[in-house]
Parts: C-alpha cells; structure tokens; sequence
C-alpha cells in the first residue's frame, strides 16, 4: 500500500499538535487561577483559597508535565517532518521559538519546581512570587508561539531571497498583521477553558454536597470572569474575523461556504459544502447574515471561493463545520456565563440544580472550542504552509512514508496511553478534592506536590475504601 | 575585523548541548539506575533527589534543538531527518519517562508500569542521543543541502558503540549525583555503582578513541599531525587524570568531588569530539559557516541569547540553591 508522504506528515503533526494544545490551554488558564488564589488567600488570610490553590496545583503538575513533554516532540518535529519548511522559514520563525525558550521555557520550569516542590521549604511569599512567574511564564510562552504561528498566517517583514525568507524588520515580524487578534483570542480562550473546567468541578461538588465552601467559592470566581471573558470572546473573534478578511479571504470564504463574489452573503447555520460541485447542498441560511458580519453592510459583498481555483482553496468542509462548532460553543458559553451570574445575582445560583448539572457536564467545552477553532485557522491556511510563501506539499522532510507513517502510529498509541491515564489521574484527584490539609508539613526537604495525594490513596486503600 | 556570527552561535549551541548532557544526563542516568533497585522507598528517595530539577534539566535540549534550528538551519534540516528514526524514538521515550515522574506519585496498582516507563524510557532516550551522537561523527549524506541518505544510515556498530557509551555515562552521572544527594543504603550502592560505571565509561571512551581515528583519516589528520599533536596531547592526560581523581574520591567516601569529576571527565570527552568534528557541523560536508541562518537571524537572536544566558544561568543557581541538601529515604511522606 502507498501512503501520501505530505498526507501522512500532516496527519502526524495535526495529531501532535492537537493533543500538545489541549494541556497548555489549561495550564494558561490555570496558572493564573492558582497565582489567583495564593494572592487571595494572602490578602484575606482565609484558609479555603490557599487549599483550593494546592488542590489545582496537583492537577496543574499533571498537566503542565503532559503539555511539557507533548511540546518538546513539537520542536523536534519541525526538523524530522518539515524539514524544507526549517529551511524555508528558519531565519524568521527560528528566533521567534528560540525566545519562547529563553524567554519562557526557563522561567516556567525554574519556579515550577519552587511552586510544586517548595511548600514548607521556601517562604510564603516566594511560594506565591514563583506561581505568578509560571503564570507570567504561560502567557509569554504564547506571546512566541502566537506570533510565530501568525507569522505563518500573515507573514510581514521579510523578503524573499533564492526562495527563503530573509527578516528585514522584525518588529514587523513579531507584530505581524493577524498577531494581536490572535494572541487576544487564545490566550482569552486559555482562561475560558480553565474558568469553564473550574466552573463544572465547582458545581459538581455542590451537586454531591461536598466541600460547600471551596466549591462555592470556585464557582463564583468562575462566573465572575466568564460573564466578562465569555462576551469579550465573541467581540475578540468577530474582530479577528474581520482581520482574516482582510488578509486571508479565501479562508474566510471557506469558513462560511461561499462561492461567489457576487452572490449574496448568507450565513449558512447548516450546509453541506459540494466541492467538487462548487455549491451548498441542504443550506440553511439566515439571508445576508455573513454579510453583515463580516463587511456591516446588509449588501456588502466579500471575495468567493471562485476567485481561487481548486488547487488554492482550502478544505471547505473542515473549515466550515470547525467554525461552526466553535461558535456554538462560544455563544453556550456566553448563555452559561450570564444565565450564572443572574442567577449569582438572585442568590439561588448554588439552589438551580438544572443549571449546576448542565455546566457539572461542560467542563470539556472550552477544549472542544480551542481545537475547532485551530483546525478553521489551520486547515484553513492551507494548502499554504507559510500564506503565499511555501506550500505544504513542497515543505515535508526527504524521508519516507512508511517512517513516517510508522512513527504516526506509535504516537498514536503512546499518547493514547498517557491521555487515558493523565485524565483517570486529574479525575481521581478531583474526585478526592481539595480535603486535605491546608500547609503541608514542613518536611525540610524536597517534597512532591502529589504527596498528599497519594497519601490519601494510601488511606483510601487501607481503609477499604 | 568582523565578528564571526557563526564561529559564536557554534560555541552557544556547543553550551547548550554541553549543559543539556550534563543536566539531563544525571536524571536519565537515575531514570536508568532505578532499574537496579527493588525498595519502593529508596525509589522514591532516588526520584525525589531530581523531582524538582528535570523539567529544568530537559529545557536545555529544547534551546539545544532551537538554537541549532536558529543558527544553523542548513544542519538542522539536515540532521532531524537523517536521525528521523532515533530522534522521533527519543523523544517518545521524553514523552513516556516525563509523565512517569507525576504519574507514580499518583498511581496506586499501576505505580510499577510507571517505573518501568521512568527506567525504560531514560533507557531509550540515553541510547538514541548516543546513536545520533555516533551517526553525527560518521557524518551524513548529503545533496543540494537536502539528506541524500536512507532512515537506517545511521544505524553501525560505531553508533551503537556510541550509544552504549552515553548511557554508561549517564549512569555514572546519575550515580555520582546520589552520591551527593542521598545518604543511607542508596548513596552506599550509587558509589558503588560508579565505580564499576567508572571502568565501563573509560572503555567506552578508549574504545571511540581508538576506533575514530583508524575509521574516519579526517579525525587521524586531526589528532596526529603535527604540529595538532603537540597542542593535543594534554587532552587525554587530562582524562586519565580526572578518571584517577574521580576514582579515588569514590574510594575516600567523598561526596562533591566524584561528582565534579564525573561532570568534568563529559566535558573533555566532548573537547575531544569537537576537536575531531570542528570546523563541520555536520561532517564530511558541511561546516558551521556553510550551515548558517542569515547574519540578521544571527544577529538578532544573539542580542538576546547574551542577555538571557545569565539570567538563565542564574534560575539555575537559584532551583539548585533552594533544593540543596540530601535527600533522605521516606522523607515526607509517610
């Protein structure tokens, strides 16, 4: 059998990559949540914050190792995979992940283990000092990563010398076109996930009436920053939407399925993109909806799939179910924040069990959302590796299908064993919840942060339980 | 005269890698040796001596792989897939061996299947950068800038000389290391161990030291022409030296120094291949010069890899700092 070499290598990346996005989404979003905590606990002295912040400080080491671990084989695979696109791209791209390291990396893993490993060996204040640092760490880690990809979307500030990209200005580079949008938009969608997981743990405990007081105090932090966050999403988006437009129209176009420039500019809700045929089939449509979306202008026009032909157009369908799933989700989650906050407001938030049992059951929301609107970013910079600059067919590495096809099987498998057990973990962690005692105790010495955990694992088991 | 941008990028990314072997060695080194010891508790002891510091450690081969990506993106799209096989087996090895160390504490039934992943992928990881390490002195095929060779090139009995040879010494600095950091029955075994690693790395040592020169007339014409030889000689002295000094610190019961020694022993194994390899980054083609990004990427990236180095530099004085001491056996949590 004969696998396409570049089919086979994008898979392999997309599947990387996809399961790589889901821990550092989390971990964003809740590094700032714990540095969060800490800071409340040390300005209210209550001791509910400062054990809700070593509860989710167990389950940010099991992630952030599985986000850590799934983005070093990212960096390798630039080189093993894509080699050409190294070359193509290296003089600019190279620097942007090589200051995601300097930058980022170190400091991330630097006072992580004075986070994870320091209670009772280190002050107070230096405690909360390294939380805020690896939360500080994430967001700069994704200024790099943003830009670069961007970088990749809009590419600014280069010139084109014996067909590789030669920086001129790199400012230009860094804040190219679509960086701001898309930075806002993924590290807003960071804080929602880790807010929405938050939110669902919080409503779970009270549904189970345990831990009143933590779950109460998670759910309400909660709904405070989505009915902010979640709103300021959809704006965020709209905005980097209108950035597309602009800069990448054929995506846009395959976002909402449209095919001629001139035709109206309907919102499909549903519709079943014919490429071959060039058309919608079953559509379901809210007449000039795209068009007023995307130019504010009932009439306004917007280039068509058409201007293009086949061979320059990304893969319709992906790009236009992918968007529409995250939309879906992005306005649920708008709906789950006010409907929250009003019921917040009424002060029967913690009485609506209909309510705690929908948002009990979200919690993998946010996640669905990022991935969805990655493969619409991604899927729809195709069949580009770098917009206008390197096709992806011309970017794969001189080596075989069949490694790579080889190699793709055996991530497949190996992170389907750490997913499987990294969840089972992070739930039977959540399951136990944030019971335990507020300081460790000051061993003096290095001590794990799953500690008290699997204490209690022990317990659990000696008490046949 | 002008500043040679990639005669210093040569010298960074020869940092990088230096601190990466170094760093990770100790830790994939006890990865490795946690195969030799049967007591839950002493496993832990030996697991929590690192706990803290690998995520820092593994850092360094992620600025290792950039810096040579950066710098050098002529090597870097060379050598990724002409090691496609060991690099993409290493770095499934990372991924099995990192989450091992959170998920043991967590597990309860399946605490043994992540040890077996701790040992088994510190195992593999130490054995595939020790067969790109030989695959990279062999040298790699090369046309019109693109690897010209099949995915088991790389694949001799050199290599996996090499690669045997790394994981010996990653043992022997995982050893040496618990002999600093622990104390009890695991520091008594670990300077045991490393004695017998001692003897094993000095072969391995000998043995790519004789067998390069005899396989490969570029490193001969290297180390034997004169007036090279008369520069050179010192070299190896100086690793029988720091061999003898290590021994016997292990011998006296010291602590620190085995350590040191067993640090400073990498370090000129390393001189010796760089003055075997230098000005080729990827021998027999092409040098450092050949390789190079565009003096702008150079440029650019050096501004701030000087002012960071230090800083980073420095957090590793500081997580190092904060976690001195030994680590005792069934410390803080039982």
């Amino acid at each position: 059998m004969e696998f396409d070499p570049v089919l086979i290598a994008r898979l392999q990346f997309a599947f990387t990559v996809t399961f790589h996005i889901i821990f550092p989404t989390f971990t964003i979003g809740l590094s700032a949540y714990i540095a969060t905590l800490l800071v409340m606990g040390m300005v209210t002295g209550r001791e509910r914050y400062q054990r809700l912040a070593q509860f989710w400080t167990r389950i940010f080491a099991v992630s952030f190792a599985m986000g850590v671990v799934s983005g070093v084989v990212l960096a390798y695979q630039f080189g093993t995979n894509w080699s050409r696109f190294s070359v193509v791209a290296g003089n600019v791209i190279g620097p942007l992940i090589g200051y995601e390291t300097l930058t980022a990396f170190f400091l991330e893993a630097t006072f992580l283990g004075v986070m994870l490993f320091g209670w009772g060996r280190v002050p107070a204040a230096l405690q909360l000092f390294s939380a805020i640092m690896v939360a500080v760490g994430t967001v700069i880690s994704t200024f790099w990563i943003i830009a670069a990809n961007s970088w990749m979307q809009t590419p600014d500030g280069h010139q084109i010398v014996d067909g590789i990209a030669v920086p001129l200005d790199w400012w230009a580079i860094i804040f190219n076109p679509s960086f701001p949008y898309r930075f806002a938009h993924m590290l807003n969608a960071a804080y929602l996930t880790a807010a929405f997981v938050v939110l669902a743990v919080g409503a779970r405990y009270i549904l189970a009436e345990r831990h009143p007081d933590q779950a109460r105090t998670m759910m309400r932090m909660a709904i405070w920053l989505l009915a902010i966050l979640a709103p300021l999403q959809i704006l965020l988006g709209d905005l980097h939407g209108l950035n597309t437009l602009k800069h990448q129209p054929i995506k846009i176009a395959a976002i909402e399925a449209h095919w001629d420039t001139s035709g109206p500019g309907n919102f499909h809700v549903f519709a079943w993109p014919d490429e071959e045929a060039e058309l919608n089939r079953f559509a379901i449509s809210i007449p000039q909806g795209a068009s007023l979306i995307l130019t504010h202008r009932l009439n306004g026009q917007f280039l068509g799939l058409k201007e293009v032909p086949p061979q320059d157009r990304p893969s319709v369908k992906t790009a236009f179910f992918a968007f529409r799933i995250m939309l879906a989700i992005g306005l649920f989650m708008v709906t789950a924040a006010l409907v929250g906050a009003w019921l917040m407001w009424r002060g029967v938030l913690f009485e609506t069990r209909w309510y705690l049992r929908i948002v009990a059951n979200s919690w993998w929301i946010g996640f669905v959302a990022v991935i969805a609107g990655w493969l619409v970013t991604e899927s729809g910079r195709q069949p580009w590796l770098v917009h206008r600059i390197l096709r992806t067919a011309d970017a794969v590495s001189p080596v075989t299908a069949a490694s790579v096809a080889i190699s793709l099987a055996l991530f497949v498998v190996i992170y389907g064993i750490v997913f499987t057990a990294g969840i089972y973990y992070i739930n039977r962690l959540i399951t136990r919840g944030p019971q335990g005692r507020a300081v460790e105790p000051s061993a003096g010495v290095p001590t794990r942060p799953l500690s008290a955990a699997h204490d209690a694992g022990r317990e659990a088991l000696a008490s046949g339980g | 005269m002008p500043i040679d941008l990639p005669l210093i990028w040569a010298a960074i990314v020869g940092l990088a890698v230096a601190m990466y072997v170094i760093l990770d060695g100790f830790d994939l080194g006890i990865g490795v040796l946690l195969g030799l010891t049967e007591r839950a508790s002493e496993r832990d002891q030996m697991v929590n001596s690192i706990a803290p510091l690998w995520d820092g450690n593994e850092t360094w081969l992620v600025l290792g792989g950039g810096a040579l990506w950066v710098a050098f993106p002529g090597a870097y799209s060379v050598i990724m897939p002409a090691f496609y096989v060991p690099v993409i087996a290493m770095l499934l090895a990372l991924v099995f061996r990192g989450v091992a160390f959170e998920f043991r504490g967590l597990a309860v039934a399946g605490k043994s299947f992540w040890d077996f992943a701790l040992i088994g992928g510190s195992a593999l990881a130490a054995l595939c950068q020790g067969a790109i390490l030989g695959g990279l002195i062999q040298g790699i095929r090369i046309e019109n800038g693109a690897y010209a060779g099949g995915a088991f090139d790389w694949a001799t009995p050199f290599a996996a000389l090499c690669a045997l040879g790394v994981l010996a010494g990653y043992t022997l600095l995982g050893a040496a290391w618990l002999v600093l950091k622990t104390d009890g029955a695991v520091a008594a075994r670990a300077r045991g161990q490393a004695k017998m690693l001692l003897l094993v790395v000095l072969a391995f040592m000998a043995a790519v030291s004789v067998w390069t020169p005899l396989a490969f007339e570029r490193i001969a014409e290297r180390w034997f022409a004169t007036p090279n030889i008369f520069y050179l000689w010192p070299v190896p002295l100086a690793t029988a030296l720091t061999a003898f000094a290590c021994w016997r610190a292990l011998d006296r019961g010291h602590e620190v120094t085995p350590f040191l020694a067993a640090i400073a022993l990498f370090l000129l194994g390393y001189l010796g291949l760089v003055i075997s390899v230098f000005p080729y980054l990827v021998p027999p083609d092409l040098t450092i010069w050949q390789a190079s990004a565009t003096p702008a990427t150079q440029e650019f990236m050096l501004v701030g890899t000087l002012a960071l180095l230090p800083i980073i530099l420095g957090y590793l004085v500081f997580v190092y700092w904060i976690f001195r001491g030994k680590v005792r056996e069934g410390d803080s949590y039982h």
